[in-house]
């Protein structure tokens, strides 16, 4: 690769070594910092995913492939590399207050926030299946360790350790997935996979290669049956990377679906094989993450389950192989991080007793108490439940239209019928806020100005992405078209 | 010479063996192990197809393969001693704080 | 010669892979795996792949393994505190079952036999060639893994809270 090829290869790629930049920045600064400066930390991780904003907004162009073939700038990257580039933001945002109470070192913390990012945003670029490997490899890595910073806690360690495992063990399969794959083509690129297939070229090799990259890939969305480590890792990691977990690893995995499925297994035929199997896999997680989440005594674990059930509704979108299905995961996983990072920063700020259980009760009389925090709260459960004119239902409206478009009607039926059922479960927070009288527990201290912003911010995107759902829908579509265009 | 065929079974005989050995073992030491023996059969699998397509990008991929196996198991023992720290064993089914 | 020297990895190799999962002791697991693994490098050598397996011996045998027994003396696990796990009846059930999987996997394998590679395949030469241009961006994530692995245990492993 000679100089001008590297350069401009380089550039297309700004906006993901900023954020690896600022993550060293971070680490290094925090060697200086005294305990009175400490918010330096998060001012420098703003600073720079602002500035890695602005260079995602710059890409323009033709979708071209960059690094001899390894990686790819096209709209469908910016749009995912935009919405990493919030969760990061968030997340810093969200984790300020939660880093002081708890005493994790911030350097570190806010360094695998940002690790964790750039692996999103290269599991968005990747143009080759070892760029996927390794990029999912960067996060899920940094992941583990954040699930495990709470070193004295015994539930912080359990959860790190059933993450590693299972996190390891779906790794394994996905590189075998990667290998038989290699074996059949002769190379990884997902270009030339969607090239060779056109051609007719097909053996069951690759059929038993997309087999294995599918149980690699559904581990890491949580999807049913492969969500067993979900529910206790979620439950046991500091609930500020439990935010953080719901929806960056998430939202990067689907990624991987689409890059690889979309733009890899794309034509018709493959189609065929892997969006039946879709549908199943996003009927058993809808069925089994709403039911269960019924039974949970623990805020915090019901929350775990329905991040499972919205992997699951956002999975619908993937049978559908066209414009609507590909833009109605982008907007459902934007729509899901608000909810989700507002969800839980709200669970941080009102659980008051110490204690292992995010209680239900926490909430009784909220609406009294608090009424501004139970109206946020109250929003963020409907907005999960799915009403109007929340970005929840316009969520699930895009996608399970998706899939009643591509002929799946059972699927969106089990999808509405589920998002009923859900209904049951959120309610029951807003219920004990406004029916249950305040039952004398301490009051909530002042939230931090990052800790209301978060809240802002979620609150509007959420009512913003529902009452005008078209902006970002259209930003979607825009972002995917290219995948649909006559075949190369 | 020996097909490839051969060399791909033994690859799928050491995976399958390591994934009984990851889902069936309650120590976690050999849990890690058997994962370590997985990701082996992998790259066995890559070397053989590297020679059946006579591209070394089978190569490469061993190579960062080895790398990545070598990070997670760093950050995997770690995390165990962690564990082993707080409860003196490496018995996983002492794991059960977090009720399924 | 190659295919009594393909025999014995595989005898040894299969047989120490399962004897890994098998045997109580975490110690004794360790060193069947590093037999498994020089098995590993011995095919590496018959498939044309030098460098892999020199590689496979200096950082998966010689530095892998030997944090792991590291790990294993510092933590000096006695004998008795070892159970037997499982039943009989759920090993051997497991055991078909993973023949079953490996026989199932067995068809589509591509028979078609390799040409003779080029002297240059497999050479640390062209390694070296494909990893710093093809392969540069993989490289270049590798290395921000490291550093992240690192991170990771230095601060879930130290002694004290800094």
């Amino acid at each position: 690769m000679d100089a001008t090829a590297l350069l401009d290869s380089t550039g297309a790629l700004l906006p993901h070594m900023t954020v690896l930049v600022t993550g060293l920045v971070i680490l290094t600064l925090d060697l200086f910092l005294t305990p009175r400066s400490r918010y330096l930390n998060e001012v420098v991780g703003l600073i720079g995913l602002l500035v890695a904003l602005l260079f995602t907004l710059s890409t323009t162009g033709a979708p071209r492939q960059v690094f001899m073939a390894m990686a790819v700038v096209d709209s469908l990257g910016a749009f995912f590399n935009a919405t990493f580039l919030l969760i990061a933001a968030l997340t810093i945002l969200l984790s300020a207050s939660y880093v002081r109470r708890e005493g994790v070192s911030a350097g570190e913390y806010y360094a695998l926030i940002l690790f964790a990012t750039t692996g999103f945003m290269f599991v968005a670029a990747a143009a080759d299946l070892i760029m996927v490997f390794l990029a999912i490899e960067t996060l899920s890595i940094a992941t583990y360790i954040l699930a495990g910073l709470l070193r004295e806690d015994p539930r912080s360690q359990e959860a790190a350790f059933k993450y590693f495992m299972l996190g390891a063990l779906s790794s394994a399969f996905f590189l075998y997935g990667i290998a038989t794959i290699y074996g059949a083509l002769g190379n990884t690129n997902l270009v030339s996979l969607a090239q060779a297939l056109g051609q007719g070229d097909f053996s069951k090799l690759l059929l038993m290669g997309m087999a294995l990259l599918i149980v690699g890939l559904g581990f890491k969305v949580a999807v049913v049956p492969f969500h067993m480590w979900a529910p206790d890792v979620y439950e046991g990691a500091p609930t500020a990377v439990t935010a953080f977990m719901t929806a960056g690893p998430k939202a990067a995995a689907f990624a991987a679906f689409l890059r690889v499925f979309f733009q890899g297994f794309a034509t018709p035929e493959m189609v065929q094989h892997w969006a039946p199997i879709f549908a199943y896999l996003a009927a058993l997680t809808m069925i089994l993450g709403n039911f269960v989440a019924m039974a949970q005594q623990s805020l915090k674990r019901m929350l775990a389950y329905s991040s499972i059930a919205h992997a699951g509704y956002a999975f619908v979108a993937l049978v559908a192989h066209n414009t609507l299905g590909a833009s109605s995961i982008l907007y459902y996983l934007v729509a899901y991080t608000l909810m989700s990072l507002g969800a839980f920063t709200m669970l941080m700020v009102v659980a008051r007793r110490e204690g292992p259980f995010y209680a239900f009760d926490d909430y009784a009389g909220l609406g009294t108490t608090h009424p501004l925090l139970a109206a946020m709260m109250a929003l963020f459960m409907f907005a999960l439940a799915g009403f109007p004119p929340t970005a929840g239902f316009a969520g699930k409206f895009y996608v399970f239209s998706a899939a009643v478009q591509a002929g799946y009607y059972g699927l969106a039926l089990i999808g509405v019928l589920t998002s009923v059922v859900s209904v049951v479960y959120y309610t029951r927070v807003v219920m004990l806020m406004y029916m249950r009288e305040p039952n004398g527990a301490p009051p909530i201290p002042r939230l931090a100005p990052t800790t209301m912003a978060v809240l802002g911010i979620t609150v509007v995107g959420i009512l913003y992405m529902g009452i005008f759902p078209g902006g970002v829908m259209r930003l979607a579509e825009h972002s995917v078209a290219f995948l649909f265009q006559a075949k190369m | 010479m020996i097909p490839i065929p051969h060399y791909l079974t033994v690859s799928a005989i050491l995976f399958t063996t390591g994934a009984i050995g990851v889902l069936m073992r309650r120590n976690a030491l050999i849990m890690l192990m058997s994962l370590e023996l997985m990701l082996n059969a992998v790259n066995l699998s890559f070397v053989a197809y590297a020679r059946l397509h006579q591209d070394m990008g089978g190569h490469v991929f061993v190579f960062l393969s080895i790398t990545v196996a070598a990070a997670e198991a760093a950050v995997g023992l770690a995390i165990l001693l962690t564990i082993f720290r707080a409860r003196g064993t490496v018995d996983v089914d002492n794991l059960h704080l977090l009720q399924r | 010669m190659e295919t009594f020297l393909f025999w014995i990895f595989a005898i040894v190799g299969v047989g120490c892979g399962i004897m890994v999962v098998f045997h109580r002791n975490p110690m004794s697991s360790a060193i069947y795996l590093v037999v498994t693994m020089l098995c590993l490098a011995g095919f590496y050598a018959l498939l044309a792949g030098p460098f892999v397996a020199v590689i496979q011996v200096l950082v998966y045998a010689g530095a892998v393994m030997v944090l792991i027994l590291f790990v294993i003396m510092m933590l000096n696990l006695r004998e008795e505190t070892l159970q037997r796990e499982g039943s009989m009846i759920t090993w051997i059930l497991a055991g078909l079952i993973g023949l079953v999987l490996v026989v199932a996997v067995l068809p589509p394998f591509p028979r078609t036999p390799a040409g003779a590679p080029p002297p240059v395949f497999g050479t640390i030469e062209e390694v070296g060639n494909k990893l710093f241009t093809v392969y540069m961006l993989p490289f270049e994530l590798t290395s921000v893994l490291l550093l992240i692995a690192i991170i990771g245990a230095v601060i879930l492993a130290k002694r004290r809270m800094l």
